[in-house]
C-alpha cells in the first residue's frame, strides 16, 4: 500500500465530480456574455437561468432568490455588510445596529464582524459548549429590538458540529431580527431547505460539493431589502455586478444536481467510516480526545486531539505517506494562536495544537480508513518518542 | 498521479524532519552532564537539549534532544545537535538562531521563532553543566532589560517579535502591546527594533 493516496480533507475542498467535469468541458464552447442580446448571449443567459433553477431547487428556494457570487466568503461578507448601510432602502441598520454571531464562525464572518465593529456596528459573540453547540439561552438574552441580524453557521468546518438552525431562526424572528446561516459545510452533506430552516439569508459554495472553485450562491428571501457589495452592473438583477462566471455557474448547478442524486445513501456509509476511524484511533492510540458533538455532527468529519504532539508535524508525516488531513495547530496556520473553534469549545491550547481533522467524502472508502489506521498509530508514536511531553519535567496537557 | 509541489521548507530542513538526528531515547537523562529545557506546550513549542562534556577540554562530545513542535522546530533542534558536537562550551553558547536557520537552508519568516528555542535550551544545558560542576562563576545569564515598564516588555520580547516577523513599530505593538499605555519607551524600543532587524535579517 506504499503508493496509496488518501484524501481526507474534503472540508477544505473537494475533487471535481466526473459529471461536473464533463458538463464544464462541454460548456467551455459557450463563451457568450449572458447580458448580450444576440444568439451567443441568449444561449449563455438560458444556461445561467437553468442553473439558477437547479441551485434553487437544491435548497428549496425560488430561482429569483438565488444570487451567484464568487465564493462563500463573498456571500457572507455581503450579508454582514448590509448592516453598515443606514439607508432606509437597505436593511434597517440605523435602528437595529447590533449583529449577533458566534465564536466559532469561519474567519470571513469573524473578520468582517470585527471590521464592522470598527465602523460603529455593535457585534456580540455567542459562546458554544464543549461540543461546539451554540448557547440558546445566551442568544435569547441577547436578542432585543436593537438586534438587526443573527448569523450562525449550520455546520462547523473544523469539528463538524451541527446547530439547530430551525429553532434559532424561530427565536430570532420572534425578536424581529433577520437570520443568516453559513451553510457552506452543511449543504450537500445534510438536507438543507431554506423554508424548513426558516432563514432569510443562506450561503453555499460550489467547491465544497464537488463543483468548481470561484463560485458560490447567496440565498436572499424574496422581498427582503438588499444592498449589493459589488456595484456597477445590472447582473444578478442589480444585486451583484460583474459578468457572470458562466462556466462556474454551470458546474455548480451540475454539482447540486449530483448531490441530490447521491446524498441520500452517502450519509450512512460515511457514518460507518467515521465510526470505524474513531474506534480504530481509540483502540490503538492512548491519550486522545475527540472534539465536536458525538451525534449532532457531520458524518464525514472527525476531529481528534493527540496529547504531546504538534499538529503540523502529524500533517507532514502523514503527507509523506500519501495521506492528506488538516490541523488546528498554530504552526500550520501562520499565526501564533491555535484553532479559535477548539479554544471556544474550551479545549486546552496544547490539545488544540495537537488536533487533526479528518474529513471524508463521496470517494472515501473503508480501505482508506484501514490504511490510515495502519499509518497513524506509528506516526503518533514516532512523534511522541521525540516529544518533551513524554519526559520527566516535560509539561502535560491539562485534562478536561 | 499526484505531483506534490515544493514544500514550504528547504531540502535540508525536510531531510532533518524526515530523519531527525540524535533524538534522546527514553526518559532518562542521568547519563548526561547538562540538561536544558525551554518553551511550553501551551505555546506549541518546547525543546529539551542534553549534552555530554569532555571535562578536561570543556568540549561537547554528545548532544541529544527532544522537541514538541512543528516540522521546523524538530528540524532545527536536529541540526543544532549536529552543529554543537566538538565545539567548546563557549563556542556553543554563542550559536545564534540565525546560524541555525542558515544551517537549515533558511526558514520561512513566521517559523524563525521555532529555531530560537533550540539555542535557548542549549544555553540552559550549558549553564546546567556549569552549575553541576561547581563552576557557577561561568554561568551566563541572558541579560534581560525591561524596556516598556507599563506592559513589562523586555528587550528579549522585542527580539522574539522581530524574529516572528515584526518589522515596524505598529507590528511590534500588535504582537507585544509594547508602548500601548504611556508610550515613553517608543524611542528606545525603536532603536532595539532596528538593531534586531539588522542582526537577524540584515535589514
Amino acid at each position: 500500500m506504499a503508493d496509496m493516496k488518501v484524501y481526507f480533507d474534503h472540508n477544505a475542498t473537494t475533487p471535481l465530480h466526473p459529471e461536473v467535469k464533463k458538463e464544464m468541458i462541454a460548456g467551455m464552447e459557450m463563451f457568450g456574455n449572458p447580458s448580450s442580446m444576440h444568439a451567443y448571449g441568449r444561449e449563455a443567459r438560458a444556461n445561467v437561468e437553468d442553473a439558477r433553477q437547479k441551485v434553487a431547487d437544491f435548497i428549496g428556494a425560488r430561482e429569483n432568490e438565488i444570487i451567484f457570487v464568487g465564493s462563500g466568503s463573498e456571500a457572507n461578507n455581503t450579508v454582514l455588510s448590509l448592516f453598515v448601510c443606514s439607508s432606509s432602502q437597505c436593511i434597517p441598520g440605523s435602528r437595529r445596529g447590533t449583529i449577533i454571531t458566534t465564536k466559532i464562525e469561519h474567519p470571513c464572518v469573524l473578520e468582517t464582524s470585527e471590521c464592522l465593529a470598527h465602523r460603529g456596528v455593535r457585534v456580540k459573540y455567542l459562546n458554544v459548549d464543549r461540543y461546539g453547540k451554540v448557547d440558546l439561552d445566551q442568544l435569547y438574552g441577547m436578542l432585543g429590538d436593537d438586534v438587526g441580524l443573527v448569523s450562525v453557521m449550520m455546520a462547523n468546518n473544523e469539528i463538524g458540529t451541527l446547530q439547530d438552525i430551525e429553532a434559532i431562526s424561530k427565536m430570532v424572528h420572534e425578536s424581529g431580527a433577520f437570520m443568516h446561516t453559513d451553510a457552506v459545510q452543511a449543504v450537500g452533506k445534510v438536507p438543507v431547505d431554506v423554508t424548513k430552516l426558516g432563514v432569510d439569508f443562506l450561503t453555499i459554495s460550489a467547491h465544497k460539493i464537488y463543483g468548481p472553485k470561484g463560485v458560490g450562491a447567496l440565498f436572499v428571501k424574496q422581498g427582503l431589502p438588499y444592498c449589493p457589495l459589488i456595484r456597477g452592473g445590472h447582473q444578478e438583477r442589480g444585486r451583484r455586478a460583474g459578468t457572470e462566471n458562466t462556466l462556474g455557474i454551470l458546474g455548480m448547478a451540475k454539482a447540486a444536481e449530483m448531490r441530490v442524486a447521491e446524498m441520500p445513501e452517502e450519509e450512512e456509509r460515511l457514518l460507518l467510516l467515521k465510526q470505524r476511524l474513531q474506534r480504530g484511533i481509540e483502540e490503538s492510540i492512548a491519550d486522545i480526545y475527540i472534539n465536536g458533538h458525538p451525534t449532532d455532527s457531520l458524518a464525514s468529519t472527525l476531529n481528534v486531539s493527540f496529547t504531546g504532539v504538534e499538529g503540523e508535524a502529524i500533517l507532514l508525516y502523514l503527507d509523506l505517506e500519501g495521506i492528506a488531513v488538516s490541523t488546528g495547530s498554530a504552526c500550520a496556520s501562520g499565526s501564533l494562536d491555535p484553532s479559535h473553534v477548539l479554544l471556544a469549545t474550551g479545549v486546552d491550547a496544547e490539545l488544540a495544537h495537537g488536533s487533526i481533522r479528518f474529513s471524508m467524502g463521496r470517494g472515501s472508502s473503508m480501505q482508506e480508513v484501514e490504511y490510515l489506521l495502519e499509518v497513524l498509530p506509528r506516526t503518533i508514536q514516532r512523534i511522541r518518542n521525540m516529544s518533551t511531553a513524554y519526559v520527566k519535567g516535560g509539561s502535560h496537557a491539562a485534562r478536561r | 498521479m499526484l505531483q506534490g509541489g515544493e514544500w514550504a521548507y528547504s531540502d535540508t530542513l525536510k531531510e532533518h524532519f524526515m530523519n531527525p538526528k540524535n533524538i534522546l531515547q527514553g526518559e532518562n537523562t542521568d547519563d548526561f552532564d547538562g540538561v536544558g529545557m525551554e518553551g511550553n506546550l501551551q505555546c506549541g513549542d518546547q525543546m529539551m537539549v542534553v549534552i555530554k562534556v569532555d571535562k578536561e577540554k570543556d568540549v561537547i562530545t554528545d548532544c541529544q534532544w527532544k522537541t514538541y513542535g512543528c516540522a521546523s522546530a524538530i528540524a532545527s533542534t536536529s541540526v543544532l545537535s549536529e552543529m554543537v558536537k566538538g565545539k567548546t562550551l563557549d563556542q556553543a553558547f554563542h550559536i545564534s538562531p540565525k546560524e541555525v536557520a542558515q544551517e537549515l537552508g533558511g526558514l520561512p519568516d513566521h517559523k524563525i521563532h521555532c529555531s530560537v528555542l533550540g539555542d535557548k535550551a542549549l544555553r540552559a544545558a550549558i549553564n546546567n553543566y556549569y552549575t553541576r560542576n561547581g563552576k557557577e562563576d561561568k554561568v551566563k545569564q541572558d541579560q534581560v532589560k525591561v524596556v516598556c515598564q507599563c506592559m513589562n516588555i523586555t528587550d528579549h520580547d522585542i527580539e522574539d517579535a522581530v524574529l516572528e516577523g515584526a518589522r515596524t513599530w505598529f507590528e511590534l505593538q500588535e504582537r507585544t502591546k509594547i508602548g500601548t499605555v504611556c508610550g515613553q519607551c517608543e524611542d528606545e524600543a525603536g532603536v532595539l527594533l532596528e538593531k534586531f532587524k539588522h542582526i537577524h535579517f540584515g535589514l
